[in-house]
């Protein structure tokens, strides 16, 4: 079992024309992941070409494709300009999951698009998120699927490749994953860590969580009261930004201390104080996960 | 991107919110000139993007032109925080019967612009909050309907009781709304909101951070950025489409990604050095990018050691590599390197790097020690 996608996942590419879109589309091809439309404004009626030779088929809005193609999960590509109204249209077209990869669209977009996104009833994940993957099953977005391997461990995270260092050695140690999920590095995001981790206490597979955050905001200390209560299965956590000083933006726009709020300290606090194993390095997740899972 | 206070001033002008007239001087005559023509009182006033200007002697109040020349005199390049300041605001000073505070940030649990307000002003509202939480309303905006009129109202009504100055508060809320929203700010403040003896309710200070990720549709709020406020080095990198923040060590890091590269520093830190810097290559391949961070990295005296540290993904390894032996023609590095790659196309990153005479690891833990003993040695 997996979280968000799985094989019953039809997937649409929103900009699956453009430099990133086309390149991840074949990627998710190659994967296995059923890709059944691609969306370009004014290339409605051409096929986009897989490097595997796939064929999908292009529609200019994402109504079309549900109409046509039945998909009910969009992948988003598009540059920052157009991706909070591509988030729109998806949502209004009936798309239940929403994944936004775009990086830097303007926050005050975001208020708008999540909330419309909340008001159609379906889900977002990200932006500026690397997407999720569940091994061997699906992938959205942008995850490398050869560090992956299907097992028990649900892995939820904040940031792309901080994330893949830590799937790439849990498999490497034998350890597969359920669904690893970006929820993305942005101020205002969609699913947060709170749905995610309810998400995979949902999941009769999922055995552990391992949950990596950074600095900014309080989603991961909010995270971690909620896991004490409602969460039967053990969490591993790592925060991320222990040496970045207060007010500066650390790369991701949300990665910032405001004041003095949303420190690497406060978040491991609050992970300790709700039962929460801290890795101090990436290296000790995997250990502390084998130690969760007594194998 | 911070700006200003006569910047941010002007925005506020543009908005219709009441601001006491003035202009920046870059020179004791010029700030003469503009208290002349401004007549009276004047406050000259340090531009820096800083907070605790009044306490480090960077605003002043002068009663005469001469006295605003000299007070520009001791205040241009004096430094406040490490920065250098190169202009000040010469202003009208207004008399204060009382001082109140009004902001908008994005709040991010609620996902909302959101007003705080206070009627103890001219303070740092932060400690308002820690010590006297009640002292502060707040109102989340629901971005569907904008600030509503009875919201606005609400928001003046909790700062005044009198109705003139309501009325005029409440114009001003609605105007401070337009301009966060106009604007794509991630903060906008009034520290404070006086109201003069007469019962005028004016904007004395102003502190705007505009969101990044908006300027693209905003040419001319990006034509405020004011490059002498942030270091060389940070220019170089936003121009390189890298996104790197300047620290006080002497382990140099190189890393794909933000979380990677936090991660890394941490464990810099961890392995008993000190980071030099936090920089994101980012997840593009384009070797240039590599050979722009390395100059970047190489400015800097303080390093000592230089960290590579990189998880191909998306990211190709052999691009990075490439990236880094290309740099090595072009300029002159005599800081070691230590570097690790993993993942997309990793034998061939390392392939490259060898025949370039560069040894690699494919571990983190082992190549973050050994940068930290290197530059521990040197």
């Amino acid at each position: 079992m997996s979280i968000f996608i799985d094989d019953s996942t039809r997937l649409v590419v929103q900009g699956i024309t453009g430099r990133d879109g086309s390149f991840h589309t074949s990627q998710m091809l190659e994967y296995g992941t059923r890709v059944v439309a691609g969306v370009t404004p004014g290339k409605g009626g051409q096929h986009f070409t897989a490097l595997n030779g796939d064929r999908v088929p292009i529609f200019n809005t994402v109504e079309e494709a549900v109409a046509e193609e039945g998909a009910n999960t969009s992948a988003i590509y598009v540059p920052p300009a157009f991706a909070a109204g591509a988030i729109m249209e998806s949502a209004d077209a009936g798309i239940h999951f929403i994944v936004a990869i775009t990086e830097g669209i303007p926050v005050l977009d975001m208020t708008r698009a999540a909330q419309f996104v909340k008001d159609r009833g379906a889900r977002l994940l990200g932006p500026n998120c690397p997407g999720a993957i569940s091994p061997g099953t699906a992938k959205v977005g942008i995850i490398p699927g050869q560090i992956t391997t299907p097992g028990p461990v649900g892995v939820v995270s904040r940031s792309g490749t901080l994330t893949y260092e830590a799937v790439a050695q849990l498999t490497a140690a034998g350890i597969g994953q359920t669904t690893c999920v970006g929820i993305g590095g942005d101020p205002v995001i969609g699913t947060d860590f709170i749905d995610t981790l309810r998400a995979f206490g949902e999941d009769p597979d999922t055995e552990a969580v391992v949950m990596i955050g950074e600095i900014g905001g309080t989603d991961e200390q909010e995270a971690a009261a909620w896991a004490r209560e409602h969460l039967q299965i053990p969490v591993v956590g790592f925060i991320a930004g222990q040496t970045a000083p207060p007010g500066r933006r650390m790369g991701h726009a949300g990665a910032i201390i405001s004041g003095s709020s949303g420190t690497a300290e406060e978040k491991i606090r609050a992970f300790e104080e709700n039962g929460i194993a801290v890795a101090r390095r990436p290296v000790d997740i995997r250990d502390l996960v084998r130690e969760c899972l007594g194998a | 991107m911070d700006i200003h206070e006569y910047q941010a001033k002007e925005l506020f002008r543009a908005a219709g919110i009441p601001v006491p007239p003035g202009r920046v001087a870059t020179s004791p005559d010029e700030a003469r000139q503009i208290a002349q023509e401004l007549g009276g009182k004047v406050v000259v006033k340090a531009q820096v993007h800083s907070g605790g200007r009044g306490k480090a002697g960077g605003v002043k109040l002068a009663s005469s032109p001469d006295e605003a020349a000299t007070h520009a005199g001791a205040i241009l390049g004096m430094s406040i925080r490490g920065l250098e300041v190169k202009r000040v605001l010469v202003t009208v000073a207004e008399d204060i019967a009382s001082e109140a505070y009004v902001g908008i940030l994005v709040d991010r649990t609620t996902q909302r612009p959101m007003f705080m307000v206070s009627a103890e002003g001219g303070v740092d509202i932060e400690e308002v909050a820690a010590t006297n939480p009640d002292a502060i309303r707040k109102l989340r905006v629901d971005p569907r309907y904008g600030l509503l009129p009875h919201q606005a109202y609400g928001l003046a009504n909790f700062l005044y009781t009198d109705p003139a100055q309501v009325k005029q508060a409440t114009r001003i809320m609605a105007q401070l709304y337009e301009a966060f929203i106009g604007n794509s700010c991630s903060l906008a403040e009034i520290n404070p909101l006086i109201v003069t003896p007469t019962g005028e309710v004016k904007a004395i200070d102003a502190k705007v951070s505009i969101d990044e990720s908006a300027l693209f549709r905003l040419p001319e709020v990006e034509a405020l950025r004011d490059l002498d406020a942030e270091p060389a080095a940070e220019t170089l990198a936003r121009e390189a489409g890298l996104s790197f923040v300047k620290l006080d060590g002497n382990v140099g890091c190189c890393v794909n990604g933000a979380g990677l590269a936090m991660a890394t520093m941490d464990l810099v830190k961890t392995y008993g050095g000190e980071p030099a810097n936090f920089l994101d290559i980012g997840g593009s391949s384009n070797p240039d990018k590599v050979v722009a961070a390395l100059e970047i990295i190489t400015a800097d005296p303080n390093v000592k050691a230089i960290l590579f540290n990189i998880f191909g993904g998306i990211t190709r390894c052999d691009d990075v590599a490439t990236g880094i032996v290309e740099a090595s023609r072009r300029i002159r590095i005599d800081t070691p390197i230590v570097i690790r790659l993993t993942g997309t196309n990793e034998a061939e990153a390392l392939e490259i790097l060898a025949e370039a005479g560069f040894s690699a690891f494919t571990g983190m833990d082992e190549v973050v020690q050994k940068a930290v003993d290197l530059a521990a040695q040197a």
